[in-house]
């Protein structure tokens, strides 16, 4: 079998878990419980992206001063906290981390 | 029709950050399946046939070291489990569309696409037009890819994936743009709770292959923050 092949199958089963539940959930009424458990889709699965890449940059553990990521992220925390502004939090993390690289 | 157009740019103009965070990974990705030893087009056609970052980064690696195709495609779709979660949780929004645009908003929906979509969703409801905002979002995030891609093909030769993150740690605008979104969603105890569990749960489960961990930690997350709601 070769690559084109697994592509394609590949992109097929990719395609079809997207689809599923968008499919699904318009058929048949979606139960209570898990309507209001898909609220809690968006922070969990958020955050279960970002923690790694703070405290685990590099594909190490590194709680410490010389994590820049962690520090540039802890402070675009605050800074989202509040301002609640999505382009601010962005460019602060940004420059703390160009900068702190820097020193 | 203004309306939609509305919603369509105002999708584009939320994924900016993204498309600046993925520019350099879809780089890397077309830099890394040459090294394995892909076709220029093969690299460039799985942009947009699987159009999923880690999914792409995986097979590369495996075609690379001549794993069985069979072991392949079961990895690909262990790694995109999670955007059965995604599907699920736009899915009531969603549910009023036409077959044609759930194909369509499904093919883009990618984690990058879902999070602004998602956020959109929770803090304006569901309005006529906000479909237009997922496709604007989707979209924009799919061009990025292909161009970041070719870029990736076309300077494969004289770029590792080290030089390009070095330059300037642009991949740092992910995270930061993930961030930018969830903080303000954070508005009771249990939306921190589930947060806060999810995070914690999934650097306990970084050690697990195939972003396992990234579905072991919405799950924990998703649970608590019921519960805790239940409780209240």
């Amino acid at each position: 079998m070769n690559i084109w092949l697994i592509m394609i199958v590949g992109g097929l089963i990719t395609f079809g878990m997207r689809f599923s539940l968008i499919y699904l959930f318009g058929k048949f009424q979606i139960p209570e419980t898990i309507q209001r458990a898909l609220h809690y889709v968006p922070p969990a699965v958020l955050s279960a992206i970002i923690f790694p890449e703070l405290f685990h940059p590099n594909d190490t553990f590194d709680v410490s001063w010389t994590n820049t990521r962690l520090l540039a992220g802890l402070i675009a925390i605050a800074v989202a906290w509040f301002s609640k502004n999505t382009l601010l939090t962005i460019i602060v993390g940004m420059i703390v981390l160009l900068v702190l690289n820097l020193i | 029709m203004s309306e939609a157009r509305k919603y369509f740019w105002e999708g584009v103009r939320a994924e900016l950050p993204l498309m600046v965070g993925g520019f350099p990974f879809g780089m890397i990705y077309g830099a890394l399946a040459l090294n394995a030893g892909l076709s220029n087009a093969a690299a460039q056609m799985m942009s947009s046939i699987l159009f999923a970052g880690s999914a792409q980064f995986i097979t590369a690696q495996l075609v690379q070291v001549a794993a069985p195709a069979l072991v392949i495609i079961l990895t690909i779709a262990v790694v995109n489990v999670r955007h059965m979660l995604y599907s699920a949780s736009l899915a009531p929004y969603l549910k009023d569309l036409s077959l044609k645009w759930k194909v369509l908003l499904s093919y883009l929906l990618t984690d990058e696409a879902y999070a602004p979509s998602i956020i959109k969703y929770e803090k304006d409801g569901l309005q006529p037009y906000s479909h237009w905002f997922v496709f604007g979002a989707g979209l924009a995030l799919w061009v990025d890819w292909q161009v970041s891609t070719a870029v990736g093909i076309f300077l494969g030769a004289y770029l590792t994936d080290n030089d390009i993150l070095q330059i300037i740690p642009l991949d740092f605008a992910l995270p930061l743009t993930f961030i930018a979104m969830v903080v303000p969603v954070l508005k009771n105890r249990a939306m921190i709770a589930a947060a806060l569990s999810a995070g914690l749960m999934a650097l306990l489960a970084i050690n697990l292959p195939y972003q396992l961990g990234l579905i072991v930690a919405a799950f924990t997350g998703i649970i608590v923050g019921t519960l805790l709601e239940k409780r209240s």
